[in-house]
């Protein structure tokens, strides 16, 4: 893909907004013909070497124009689409009609956090999957661009200023602990604390956020605006303790039986890394996606003259997945000086789960896709640094139960790659700790809280949301679980009074 | 509850070991021996360390940690004033020593190791056991914790590599001697360097004696989600900081688990010299000061 300077594609833009705001009102096929907005991106070579943000967001003219691409269907296909149903033709048409604060405004009746969910949900097996114009021009890459109308409202609302606090009620007296502090805990705590319940906020990091802040890198989210909405939750008076484990700190039912907590919101995530079992996997310089990307983000080892956690100096390095956590890794290590990065994955770029773009902003920064290949064993030098990588190829055999094609081994296919860096990003289970000491909360065979659709637990009193409900999801999933439980602790605590 | 983190005593033990107590009411209630905290003294920059509650006080609220200066970290926090707090402290962590009424339990310490193992064998005692404690170093300077594990143990032995107190010994020798006599240890804990704790180890392999070893791996985050801690124990992938940091030293990888430990070597010697010559500076600075006085 070449690259279009931003001012050209800015200029082109209020070129076209003039032309068709001069025509007068637009048919469906006029706006079938609005060419779609291509996202302005820092240039690719250039971005290789920093941490800023790659895509730098549309302009207004460009935002107008794309949301005027929206045929306003009746029946509504792309809300049916997004987890959490906002209202996407009326946000839109605010958009086109130029009003993006009454845009934001719809938004947040839904969503808390669109200037997160806009850069960073899976779109196009979201809201614009089912999207009517994507599906008239046979392309999902041709669908209104959603997300990123979205993320401008976003923008547009935080350039105008601090925005107003949420009204808080008045004191109830009663107090909710939520554990954790990424997006479904986030969400909790504003909706709570909106009723006037105090919430306190307990974080085993140092810094609140979750995997906001120590997995998704600034150059596809900047911590900025994480920070923003943390800074909204102050204002809203959630008190928020960091350096706290629950489970070690404090155990949860502590929280309720000593410290008299009336509800608890437990909001872990899926931090825990997997790893494959084979041979040499504890060589030094094979890492988990979560070590490499904590050290780059939460511990700023990006920044080396700054930070005193070191980061591994990798060469050749090769990273194991196809998710968004491995395009993290691979881009993280390109912008740490990598010369080669390597992404192995087992079955084909069809069905990786990362999001599109992700996928091709990685390929244009020159991560080399090594797609139906996987790795047998780790082989290190007499200091016990990883030197190789022995991989196995695949092939795409018969469906699976879930329609999947199953890689299978082809016998005989070994081959060896050279390199001084693995980072495996194949996946993250639940952590143990809180079920390790809190007897009597149900949890799954995979060691996910069993909770039902309003959050509710085995125990009383006790809710939970997001990935360690969910296991490894997305921010839209654990935010819209965290709206639920939010909503039933809100109930269950007005229904009980205070005694 | 809150932990203030203020620092309310600290006292250099030996040369670049230092005693401090730490206010954090929360720990202090429900730390048990054998468990971490996790210090950072610069909440932007700072590197989070691992650093083993050598004692605790909940009456008063407080945690002790000794802690050696190796590196920018450990000189930042054994430079921090009285009164004065550390940034970030988390903890209790990992996941407590098993304390049983064995019998017979020989403590060895190695180095700064003595200070981890002190609330270890003070619970060994008060479980009922037998305990003989045998503590080394290089030189009498380096000797710490003398006095409390007197108090706690029914027997020290001490070695120095240079004889300059006790035996002459590298504390492998009395071991294998208190294996060799009847009636053997029903169990050995062994804290300090790497190095020590593998030959600890190899010692009490060939008596059959169950041996208990304190890893102190890299860590980043100490509660499970990084795996940079891993070592690999029996054949087996464990994580220190929840499914350690204590193991069976007899299945323990230590060659690998060493090769980990030095995968950073060459920030850590440039962190360190830089944090040196940071603080020959602001000492030269100081200087100049008073003499401008
Ligand atoms: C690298 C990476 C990239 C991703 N990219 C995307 C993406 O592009 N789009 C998308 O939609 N999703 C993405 N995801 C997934 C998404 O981030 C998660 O689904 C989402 O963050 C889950 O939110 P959560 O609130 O359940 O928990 P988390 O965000 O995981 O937060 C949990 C928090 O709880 C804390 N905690 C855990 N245990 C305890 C305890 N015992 N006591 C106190 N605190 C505790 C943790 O420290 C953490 O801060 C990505 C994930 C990763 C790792
Ligand atoms: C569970 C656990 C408990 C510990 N308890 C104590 C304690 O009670 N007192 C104490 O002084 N130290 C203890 N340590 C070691 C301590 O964490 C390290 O000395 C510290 O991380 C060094 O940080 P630094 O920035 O000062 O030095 P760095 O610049 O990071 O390192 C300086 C030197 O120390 C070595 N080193 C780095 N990290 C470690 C490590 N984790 N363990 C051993 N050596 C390391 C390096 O190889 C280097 O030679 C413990 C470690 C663990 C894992
Ligand atoms: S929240 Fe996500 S899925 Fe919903 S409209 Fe926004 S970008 Fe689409
Ligand atoms: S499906 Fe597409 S075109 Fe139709 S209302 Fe939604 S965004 Fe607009
Ligand atoms: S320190 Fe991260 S998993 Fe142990």
């Amino acid at each position: 893909m070449s690259h279009r300077e931003p001012s050209e594609l800015a200029r082109e833009a209020g070129a076209k907004l003039r032309e068709v705001l001069a025509a007068g009102p637009l048919n469906p096929k006029d706006r079938m013909a609005i060419p779609a907005q291509e996202m302005p991106v820092q240039d690719h070579v250039d971005r290789r070497g920093n941490m800023n943000e790659v895509a730098l967001g549309y302009t207004p003219e460009q935002a107008r124009l794309e949301a005027m691409r929206c045929l306003q269907c009746r029946n509504k296909p792309c809300v049916a689409g997004c987890p959490v149903a906002i209202d996407i033709p009326a946000f839109l048409k605010a958009v086109a009609d130029g009003d993006p604060r009454a845009a934001i405004d719809i938004i947040r009746r839904n969503s808390l956090l669109p200037a997160v969910c806009g850069r960073v949900c899976p779109q196009e097996s979201q809201c614009q999957e089912p999207c009517t114009v994507g599906k008239a021009l046979k392309n999902v890459d041709k669908a209104v661009s959603i997300g990123r109308i979205e993320r401008f409202a976003a923008d547009m609302e935080a350039a105008a200023g601090t925005p107003d606090v949420p009204e808080v009620k008045p004191e109830t007296g009663r107090r909710v602990a939520v554990i954790g502090s990424g997006p479904a805990s986030i969400t909790v705590a504003a909706d709570v604390r909106r009723e006037g319940h105090a919430v306190t906020v307990f974080e085993a990091f140092h810094k609140p956020g979750g995997v906001l802040l120590y997995g998704i890198p600034e150059f596809r989210l900047p911590k900025s605006i994480v920070e923003r909405e943390i800074a909204a939750l102050k204002a809203m008076g959630v008190v928020i303790r960091t350096n706290f484990v629950v489970g070690r700190t404090r155990k949860l039912s502590d929280l309720v039986s000593k410290d008299g907590f009336d509800a608890v919101f437990v909001g872990t995530g899926a931090g825990l890394p997997k790893f494959m079992g084979i041979p040499g996997e504890n060589l030094v310089g094979v890492f988990s996606a979560n070590e490499f990307l904590t050290r780059s983000n939460l511990m700023r080892a990006f920044d080396r003259a700054r930070a005193d956690t070191p980061i591994c100096n990798c060469r050749k390095v090769a990273v194991l997945g196809g998710g968004n956590v491995a395009m993290d890794a691979a881009r993280t290590a390109v912008r740490l000086g990598a010369d080669e990065v390597h992404l192995v994955y087992r079955r084909t770029e069809a069905e990786m789960p990362a999001r599109i773009e992700e996928v091709g902003h990685a390929k244009e920064e020159g991560v080399v896709f090594h797609t139906l290949v996987n790795a047998k064993r780790f082989l290190g030098d007499s200091y016990g640094c990883v030197r190789h990588m022995e991989c196995l190829r695949y092939e795409l055999g018969e469906p699976d139960n879930s329609g999947r094609r199953r890689p299978v081994e082809i016998p005989g296919s070994e081959f060896m790659m050279d390199l001084d860096t693995v980072i495996v990003a194949i996946g993250n289970e639940s952590n143990p700790l809180i079920r390790q000491t809190t007897p009597g909360l149900g949890f799954n065979k995979w060691g996910n809280i069993v909770a039902d659709d309003d959050g509710r637990t085995s125990l009383p009193n006790v809710f939970a949301g997001g990935d360690i409900v969910l296991g490894a999801a997305t921010v839209i999933l654990a935010m819209g679980q965290g709206r639920k439980a939010a909503q039933a602790i809100n109930s269950m605590l007005a229904a009980a009074p205070k005694t | 509850m809150e932990n203030s983190n203020t620092v309310l005593f600290r006292k250099e033990l030996a040369p670049d070991v230092y005693q401090i107590r730490v206010h954090a009411p929360l720990i202090a209630s429900e730390r048990r021996p054998g468990q971490f905290v996790i210090v950072q003294v610069d909440s932007d920059f700072g590197e989070r360390v691992p650093l083993t509650i050598a004692d605790a006080d909940p009456a008063e609220g407080s945690i002790t940690l000794v802690v050696q200066a190796v590196g920018k970290t450990t000189h930042r926090l054994a430079d921090i004033p009285v009164g004065e707090g550390i940034a970030n402290l988390l903890g209790p962590l990992g996941t407590p020593t098993h304390i049983e009424r064995f019998g017979r339990v020989v403590c060895v310490g190695g180095g700064i190791g003595v200070a981890p193992l002190h609330p270890i064998a003070k619970a060994m005692k008060e479980a009922g056991n037998h305990v003989t404690t045998i503590i080394g170093a290089r030189n009498q300077s380096l000797l710490i914790f003398v006095e409390e594990m007197s108090r706690i143990s029914d027997e020290v032995i001490i070695c120095t590599d240079d004889g300059s107190a006790g035996r002459k010994a590298l504390v492998t020798h009395p071991l294998k001697e208190l294996c060799e006599t009847a009636p053997k240890p029903d169990c050995v804990v062994a804290i300090g360097p790497p190095v020590m704790m593998k030959f600890c180890a190899e010692t009490t392999r060939p008596y059959g004696v169950h041996t208990i070893v304190s890893l102190n791996t890299i860590m980043v985050d100490g509660t499970g989600m990084c795996g940079g801690c891993r070592v690999t124990v029996g054949n087996e992938t464990k994580f220190v900081c929840v499914d350690g940091p204590e193991f069976d030293g007899h299945k323990v990888d230590f060659d690998n688990m060493m090769q980990r430990l030095g995968a950073y070597r060459k920030h850590e010697a440039s962190a360190h010299e830089q944090c040196h010559l940071d603080m020959e500076a602001s000492r030269l600075e100081e200087r100049r000061r008073a003499d401008g006085k």
